[in-house]
């Protein structure tokens, strides 16, 4: 099946965006900035698996969109999270997570 | 018809949402700033997305996996970026210098990361406009 142009044009918008998102990811400049940019990149595959589940008309392909935002959310918690105990002198052990 | 119509304004304004949100992530000049720019807006673009799938699927199964997913985002977005905000103050990424107030600075605990005199706060100054005293 082909995709309509409807969906063209948001798998287009999408793909701008996520190279926007790879940019910042790219760039940086601060570790946060990078987390933030990987959030954005993953909610954006997470739009692009929806208009894809629709242009091939499958509706299985959600699942992967199910799993994806647990797992992505889940990563930027624990990223943000590990970050604090990295830099916090105490409480907890050190780790150099980075 | 009118469903081909609503899946089509769902999917392109979610689309162009997310499109608005990426040129925020790349355009605005600071952390908080490029985080108030796609959070918000990303959740938003991709729930749109997410509900245009399920108009045009109308069935039950992709409904409910949709709400799934749509109320696991709306719970985990906001939490992330509070999270990631408040690693970002305490890392000291730098603030643009359009930056007016900063009403946080000097009343963190550098050590433990806690409020200073959190506890002591609480007698005189939370008297609001409203009148409630915000004990927790």
């Amino acid at each position: 099946m082909t995709p309509s142009p409807v969906e063209t044009a948001a798998l287009t918008l999408l793909a701008l965006s996520g190279t926007l998102a790879l940019w910042r990811l790219l760039r940086g400049p601060s570790v946060p900035d990078r987390i933030l940019a990987l959030d954005t990149l993953a909610t954006i595959g997470l739009a692009f698996i929806a208009v894809q589940a629709m242009a091939v008309g499958r509706a299985e392909i959600l699942d992967v969109g199910i799993a994806m935002a647990l797992i992505v959310a889940l990563a930027t918690i624990a990223f943000a999270h590990f970050l604090e105990r990295s830099i916090r002198p105490e409480g907890g052990e050190r780790d150099d997570g980075r | 018809m009118a469903a081909e119509v609503a899946v089509a304004a769902l999917v392109l304004l979610g689309a162009t949402l997310v499109l608005v949100s990426a040129l925020g992530l790349v355009r605005m000049p600071d952390l908080l700033l490029r985080m108030h720019a796609t959070s918000k807006a990303t959740t938003l673009g991709a729930a749109l997305i997410l509900a245009g799938t399920a108009v045009d699927f109308a069935a039950v199964a992709v409904t409910t996996r949709v709400l799934a997913i749509v109320t696991f985002l709306f719970l985990t977005a906001p939490l992330a970026a509070h999270l990631l905000a408040r690693v970002s103050y305490f890392l000291g990424v730098p603030l643009s210098h359009h930056t007016v107030l900063d009403e946080l600075a000097g009343k963190y605990d550098p050590a433990s990361h806690r409020l200073a005199g959190a506890g002591s706060r609480q007698g005189g100054q939370d008297q609001g406009p409203t009148g409630q005293s915000a004990s927790r």
